[in-house]
């Protein structure tokens, strides 16, 4: 599979191109940060109507992931939906695609801070969920050891010779990984950000996103 | 047509003053009751006076109550400098006139007391006006508003905020059905156009002509160095302009690029052994420092200003006696604008030198020098009024109130621009303003607007302060502030593009408003510096606009390259123009040469396509995408103003085979849709169009926030709803503009196949120049990124250590 293999707290896990998690011996697949139905939340706010593709484009992309690794278990780490509202309005078409994806799998939705509270969707609908070595939450919490966290979807800029070129970016310590945003509309932070500094430990490494994932020191 | 007589005040200012009103002063106070007049006068013609007299006649018995004249320029400070310039006449003449100006500098107090109490005068700028238009209370604040006079209305006519601003006069006129409309212009290449734009369609609109005065005393200047074979500095000709700064009270040297300026500016005052008070002026430099140059200027204190387009417009700034142009002029109508700054006494020669950055500039000043004194100005035909322009009004106008959408098509389509808009083209923009417009129809609950009866409502009411906070055509490439790093913020110098400062790492030097500094490092979105005395900076890149060389400037170097000597050039640029013609063959209108050579081990293929900068950046990546399908190799090409040069490992047998017209458009639909010349356009457009809100209530998004989200929203729409609204506006605006692939067009058809091959055995004399040309394009194959990645992150691992440690 297209991903780099690492391992946190003794357990071994494949960061992906795609921006997914694979714990190959719990045959479990993590995503983060879908932020499914941002285009309905902003335009009920009274913002412009993006293109409304993002729930479809993020969508395939996870079934493509799912084919290819034929999880058993899938997590969604928290802000899986823009909020309560837009889950809770998601199209018809979009709902059974959810429902065919979940068939025959456990599914963990982790509350985040933009999806709080139980969703209308088949699943299991946790705070967060220890699976040991390891603990399942959207925003990392310090001094923690073996979590796996979403919230602020890093991203890493590197200046290479020719130009800069910026990926969403797992950051990686041997106590924690912090998740990049799987959702199409999905921006991130920049890995030099103080919060990210503090929370990660001095030699945490960074793996960036894209056809061929990358491996490098965590730009601070 | 008798003018009506003046009132004796206004008469008596004149007489005993000892000043004749002009003629075309009399001729526009005569026509006052027209519904539509354009003035065309050179600068300091008494042009705004002229503009002003009939409003200063009609309100001299102090009757008027509320908005009588709307006065709108493009620049903010121009609209400072007539409320200056006009208070002072109308005092000394006891008028009982209030003037106010409302731009963007305008505190708020003030802006919520001019729409309460509004002024006799109004001077503003499009975009102050596009939004008063948009509020609620639109219809009592222009209560009475009898004239409206656009100034420098050629510089509004070319781009989107003549057409936002022509659509908000179609407003005013609906609210103000016996509006008549001014329009003041320097000398334009098709006086008709601009008056069928700012006439309320199909209105007729007389053209008043100024007496253009003596033609301008032009010369190309005199050099002992020769000018280089490439580049743009011409840091060469530094002694002479120095010398001619000396000679002359007040020189303005204008530049094409703010870089350029910044540069030459720089080694002017490292050769300015006397001292002369010289100053520097252009967009990136903080306001406060502008501010103090303009002042300085106009108090007469400076010697010479190192400036941009900036100063192009018709501020007075004092007693200007020399232009000087550095770099080729790209555009002889600019050029004539320029010249008009120097010399604001009305009968004396404009006097002006050209200085050529290069030796093919020279040619190309030669041929400009020529054309200003054949009065031969360019212009392209102006684009159909853009439809994201339209999308915006449409949101101002909901704003306003409850609109009706067979009236709003009716009062847009009497704005010149916009005469021949289809019913169907603007349904699409309402159908994009309610509900985005999409393939895929979802969240209609949610619309923007919606209908209830027949009229077009805001769902949210509250959408229309978002709505006003993104109003505007402009494009801030996004920028960041520069400043001296203190400890509690230091001073403004200015702004740099963001792209520029992502390239800068500490300890970079770079100049900025003439002075060197070090980069220190980036902090909440702004730049910080430190004074830095090294000799040699790092080169500013913050770009300014490229403009391209104007089609007839370059058909008619193509004629003149035929002439079968050169007796007007300098004998350096004659020889090497003799010697291409020997050794391989020169350019010909209607014919295309393409020079192919070895050197340095690569293959060389040189396209003289004459299509300006654009076009020819665009054909060097069209063509080098042709050559990558078959299999030749190319490995970069760089391009000019008229050729591109294309290197890589094969020799091009047959270069008549790679200019197949529809071969090369469908690289344009295909491939060039990722482009990021189109990812740029697009973001243009879909912010004017409200898809992307630059302001959000409570903050302001950063400019990289803005630029990551409208990448994904193009590619999105690509990939599942490429014939949006948006991708069409994108694509039809990037065909004339960034991309130019019109004059690719235009060229192909003008050669009609006739391609002359010249397979040489080594480089050319026309080609030499373009191997020392910066702006080299790597080819990049569609693994190139992933390459560069795999490299650095490798290297950095390894060097790091961390190799070991991972795991």
């Amino acid at each position: 599979m297209n991903g780099i293999d690492f391992s946190v707290a003794g357990a071994g896990l494949t960061a992906l191109g795609s921006g997914a998690l694979w714990w190959a011996e719990q045959r479990l697949l993590v995503v983060s940060d879908l932020h499914l139905g941002k285009t309905e939340r902003i335009l009920r706010r009274g913002g412009p109507s993006l293109p409304p593709y993002e729930t479809r484009d993020t969508l395939i992309r996870l079934e493509n992931d799912l084919n290819a690794t034929n999880a058993a278990t899938v997590i969604c780490l928290g802000d899986s939906f823009d909020d309560a509202e837009a889950a809770r309005t998601l199209p018809e078409a979009d709902r059974l695609w959810i429902n065919r994806l979940q068939a025959g799998r456990r599914w963990v939705w982790i509350e985040g801070n933009h999806d709080p509270g139980p969703i209308d969707l088949a699943g299991t609908h946790l705070v967060e969920l220890p699976l040991s070595p390891l603990t399942f939450r959207h925003i990392a919490e310090s001094g923690k050891s073996g979590e796996i966290s979403g919230h602020y979807h890093p991203k890493v800029r590197v200046q290479t010779r020719l130009r800069s070129i910026t990926r969403p970016a797992f950051l990686i310590d041997s106590d924690r990984v912090i998740m990049p945003a799987y959702g199409t509309y999905t921006g991130g932070l920049r890995s030099s950000e103080d919060v990210l500094n503090t929370l990660m430990r001095p030699e945490a490494t960074a793996i960036l996103t894209g056809q061929t994932p990358r491996m490098m020191p965590m730009p601070r | 047509m008798t003018p009506p007589s003046l009132p004796t005040e206004i008469e008596g200012w004149f007489s005993t003053r000892g000043w004749d009103i002009h003629p075309h002063q009399r001729d526009m106070l005569a026509r006052s009751t027209d519904p539509c007049t354009l003035l065309i006068a050179p600068t300091g013609g008494g042009k705004t006076m002229a503009g002003f007299l009939p409003t200063l006649a009609e309100l001299s018995d102090g009757t008027h109550d509320g908005l009588h004249t709307l006065y709108v320029s493009p620049l903010k400070a121009l609209a400072a400098d007539i409320k200056r310039n006009l208070r002072t006449p109308v005092d000394e003449m006891g008028l009982p006139i209030r003037i106010e100006d409302r731009t963007g500098d305008t505190s708020q107090t003030v802006k919520k007391r001019q729409r309460a109490d509004p002024p006799h005068i109004l001077l503003t700028t499009p975009e102050s006006l596009a939004l008063l238009t948009s509020y609620e209370d639109a219809p009592r604040i222009f209560r009475g508003l009898k004239r409206v006079i656009v100034d420098e209305i050629h510089a509004l006519a070319d781009s989107k905020r003549g057409d936002q601003l022509f659509l908000a006069l179609a407003r005013l006129q609906t609210l103000c059905p016996d509006l008549r409309r001014v329009g003041l212009s320097a000398t334009v290449d098709r006086p008709a156009d601009v008056a069928s734009l700012l006439a309320r369609h199909p209105d007729p609109c007389a053209i008043v002509t100024a007496d253009p005065g003596p033609a301008p005393d032009i010369a190309m200047l005199q050099t002992d160095e020769t000018p280089p074979w490439s580049g743009g500095g011409a840091a060469y000709a530094i002694p002479a302009v120095l010398e001619h700064v000396k000679q002359h009270k007040t020189t303005l040297i204008f530049h094409n690029t703010r870089a350029q300026a910044e540069i030459f500016f720089h080694n002017l005052w490292l050769a300015n052994d006397e001292s002369l008070p010289i100053g520097i002026h252009h967009g990136s430099l903080d306001r406060q420092q502008r501010e103090r140059v303009e002042a300085a200027m106009v108090r007469g204190d400076l010697r010479a200003i190192v400036c941009t387009g900036s100063l192009d417009l018709g501020i007075d700034w004092g007693d200007v006696d020399l232009v000087i142009q550095v770099g080729a002029p790209k555009n002889v109508k600019r050029l004539v604008q320029r010249i008009g700054r120097a010399n604001h006494r009305y009968n004396a020669p404009s006097k002006a030198l050209l200085v050529p950055a290069n030796r093919w500039e020279v040619v190309e000043c030669v041929n400009a020098l020529q054309a200003v004194r054949e009065g031969d100005l360019d212009g392209d035909p102006r684009p159909r009024g853009p439809q994201d322009v339209l999308c915006q009004h449409i949101l101002l106008a909901a704003a306003a109130a409850p609109f009706s959408a067979d009236d709003l098509f009716a009062e847009m389509t009497s704005a010149g621009a916009y005469a021949d808009l289809t019913r169907a083209e603007f349904d699409a923009c309402l159908e994009f303003c309610a509900t985005g417009g999409y393939a895929f129809r979802t969240y209609d609950r949610w619309q923007r607007l919606q209908k209830r009866g027949d009229l077009w409502h805001l769902r949210d009411p509250r959408a229309a302060a978002r709505i006003r906070m993104n109003a505007g055509t402009i494009q801030d490439s996004d920028k960041l502030k520069v400043r001296l790093k203190r400890n509690r913020g230091g001073k403004p110098l200015g702004e740099v593009e963001e792209s520029f400062a992502a390239t800068l790492s500490q300890g970079d030097t770079f100049l900025i408003g003439g002075q060197i500094v070090r980069y220190e490092g980036l902090r909440e979105m702004t730049v910080e510096v430190s004074r830095n005395a090294a000799k040699k900076p790092r080169v500013a890149v913050f770009s300014g606009t490229k403009f391209a060389t104007s089609t007839q400037l370059s058909q008619r170097t193509l004629r003149f390259l035929q002439h079968p000597s050169w007796p007007e050039l300098p004998d350096h640029t004659a020889d090497w123009l003799r010697l291409q013609r020997d050794v391989s063959r020169l350019p010909e209108p209607n014919r295309l040469l393409v020079e192919t050579f070895p050197r340095d081990g690569r293959e060389n293929m040189v396209v003289y396509g004459f299509a300006g900068r654009n076009a020819q950046q665009t054909l060097g990546l069209l063509l080098t995408k042709r050559m990558e399908d078959r299999d030749l190799a190319p490995m970069g090409f760089v391009a000019t103003d008229y050729a591109t040069l294309i290197w890589g490992l094969d020799e091009i047998a047959n270069p008549e085979a790679l200019f197949d017209l529809n071969a090369l458009r469908d690289g344009l639909d295909g491939w060039l849709a990722g482009n990021a010349l189109m990812k740029r356009t697009f973001r243009g457009a879909a912010t004017i169009a409200g898809l992307i809100e630059r302001n959000t209530p409570g903050q302001r998004k950063s400019g990289r926030q803005a630029t990551f989200s409208s990448d994904i929203l193009y590619d999105t729409l690509l990939k599942y709803d490429p014939e949006h609204l948006l991708m069409q506006v994108t694509r039809t605006e990037a065909l004339s503009g960034l991309v130019d692939f019109a004059r690719i067009e235009d060229m192909l058809a003008r050669i009609e196949g006739r391609i002359d091959h010249v397979r040489a055995p080594h480089v050319t004399p026309l080609a030499a120049p373009l191997f020392l040309e910066v702006g080299k394009v790597p080819v990049q194959s569609g693994s190139a990124e992933e390459r560069l990645l795999a490299e650095e992150t490798d290297a950095l691992m390894r060097d790091s250590g961390l190799q070991n440690v991972k795991g």
